[in-house]
């Protein structure tokens, strides 16, 4: 009973995610980021400013955030929208362990269809410098940690979690992160490139540190999952609030 | 043998009152909450299964709070009115996977066991979204049932079944209170209340209105002062006769016709009213209830 995850619980988020038509959109993020790479290596060969802008702002601002998303809010939304959710909370399980089983299989979403995919796509495009794949799949794989605990708190905070992490990645990561540099700061995705960057061996942040890059993400997983499970011990099944 | 106790209980979202200063003991056996639609039966059945904490009061279980305090599920089995259940599994899937998460020796067993008792042995390898909403009910029984809770909390259980199966469910309640368990359901109806649960608690409008045996409350609702309209062909000569009846309290000329009339004993009226108008060879033409909604009886209810 000591154990951090609950083996049922996983099971059920797992059948949760792939049960509905999202586990369609998670297999179409991937597909399409490494079709691009092959046609990118077809027309433009190894290039390695194509293969870097692809990887970063494909792999790390579009397919890992949004795999994230989808694969987050699969595993909560629905079942806090109808309260199914109380058959879960009805049980004598701590409420970390619940979400904790959730996040493991969103995270295994992120592994499976962004992270890997970032690595098969670098090796297609960059198949004489496989440290830039593997550094785009580390960065995508933290990243998409974070990004998975910050649409947790989202999924138990709003009941438009899908919609607001949009607007969130699409105002702040991708526009605002565009413009202001100072949003490198608290920005999940450049966090993810200045983590990648020691692993490539190749300037990819030279403005933003990995070391405070790596305590700002801990900081944000740890952080946003205390929030989810505290949240979580306090749900209204009457949804009345 | 478990007791839910509320003491002094209120709960409001902002400047609503979903429910007002209530206290009320639930020991084992089958008792009713009964009440009508929006009285606040659901937010007592949250507050109940610690899906909500009071605003002030306490709500405990043996002593326990319930509010942020999983352990006590191992005590409790939930029936939520919510209809959604994991519609991607098997019925079984779903009672299995309850019974794991209680952390029950032989999940399997307790599952199998579970689904026979609510008769849902044969669909039980079937998918949840193809279920009706009478064998959802069922399913939602099971998966409450899987850990032989001694507490269970049903939110309108009855609300979509059939007569077989209603039959069936309180058959099944009615044994678990005769077992010792606390068993507490909500209903809006006084007649399927009285069929299982010999303690009946009423909640209006977030108050907790009476308490009691079924033939107290029973009688407290037929007994009330019942309000007719009347018309007929000769409205003032009817009145005059009906007061000398000791059944009629009240009876108003009303401006556009007609008799408003107020009774005491309705057994002892529906009598006397049809044999007072043939004595005096007037003709009824109307005779209609002015107040028989359940809001009524309710509302007659809070005010005695």
């Amino acid at each position: 009973m000591t154990a951090v995850v609950s083996g049922t619980v996983i099971r059920l988020a797992r059948k949760s995610v792939f049960g509905r038509r999202r586990g369609v959109l998670l297999v179409v993020l991937p597909v399409v980021l490494l079709g691009l790479s092959l046609l990118i290596r077809v027309l433009v060969g190894s290039d390695p400013d194509a293969a870097r802008h692809t990887l970063q702002a494909l792999g790390l601002v579009v397919v890992t955030p949004l795999v994230a998303l989808l694969a987050t809010t699969g595993v909560l939304s629905p079942e806090i929208d109808d309260g199914s959710i109380a058959y879960l909370l009805a049980k004598p399980v701590p409420r970390s362990r619940i979400v904790l089983s959730k996040l493991v299989v969103a995270l295994g979403c992120v592994v499976a269809f962004a992270a890997l995919p970032t690595l098969l796509a670098g090796l297609l495009m960059r198949a004489s410098e496989p440290r830039l794949g593997l550094a785009y799949a580390v960065g995508s794989l933290v990243a998409g940690a974070a990004y998975c605990a910050v649409f947790a708190v989202l999924s138990v905070l709003t009941r438009h979690a899908v919609v607001v992490g949009l607007i969130y990645l699409l105002v702040w990561e991708s526009l605002l992160g565009g413009i202001l540099d100072g949003v490198r700061w608290l920005s999940i995705t450049r966090w993810g490139t200045a983590i990648a960057a020691p692993v490539s061996g190749l300037p990819l942040s030279p403005t933003l540190g990995a070391t405070y890059a790596a305590i700002a993400t801990a900081v944000v997983i740890v952080g946003a999952t205390w929030l989810t499970v505290w949240r979580l011990r306090g749900f209204n099944l009457t949804g009345d609030e | 043998m478990s007791v839910l106790r509320l003491d002094h209980v209120s709960r409001w979202y902002g400047n609503v009152v979903a429910v007002n200063d209530v206290s009320m003991t639930i020991g084992p056996g089958v008792t009713g909450l009964l009440g009508p639609n929006g009285a606040g039966k659901s937010t007592l059945i949250a507050l109940m299964s610690g899906f909500l904490a009071p605003s002030t009061g306490t709500v405990t279980l043996d002593g326990d709070p319930l509010w942020r305090n999983e352990s006590v599920y191992r005590r409790i089995g939930l029936v939520p009115e919510r209809e959604a259940l994991f519609d991607y599994l098997t019925g079984r899937e779903f009672v299995v996977a309850n019974a794991e998460l209680h952390g029950l020796a032989d999940p399997g067993a307790a599952a199998a066991a579970a689904l026979a008792l609510v008769e849902m042995t044969e669909p039980q390898d079937r998918a949840i979204s193809t279920y009706s909403k009478g064998m959802r009910q069922r399913v939602k029984m099971a998966s409450a049932l899987v850990h032989e809770p001694a507490v269970l909390l049903l939110d309108e259980p009855f609300n979509g079944m059939d007569p077989r199966q209603r039959i069936h469910l309180m058959e099944l309640l009615r044994t678990m209170g005769a077992d010792g368990r606390t068993v507490l359901f909500s209903s809006h109806i006084l007649e399927e209340v009285e069929q299982v649960a010999r303690q009946i608690e009423v909640v209006v409008a977030g108050r907790h209105a009476a308490s009691g045996d079924f033939g107290a409350i029973r009688r407290l609702m037929t007994d009330r002062p019942n309000r007719f309209v009347l018309r007929s062909s000769d409205d003032r000569r009817l009145a005059g006769a009906l007061l000398t009846d000791p059944s009629v309290r009240g009876v108003r000329l009303r401006a556009e016709g007609g008799l408003e009339l107020e009774a005491s004993d309705f057994g002892r009226f529906s009598m006397a009213l049809p044999r007072l108008a043939r004595e005096g060879g007037i003709r009824l033409l109307e005779v209609t209830p002015s107040d028989e909604s359940l809001e009524s009886v309710f509302a007659y209810l809070v005010a005695s």
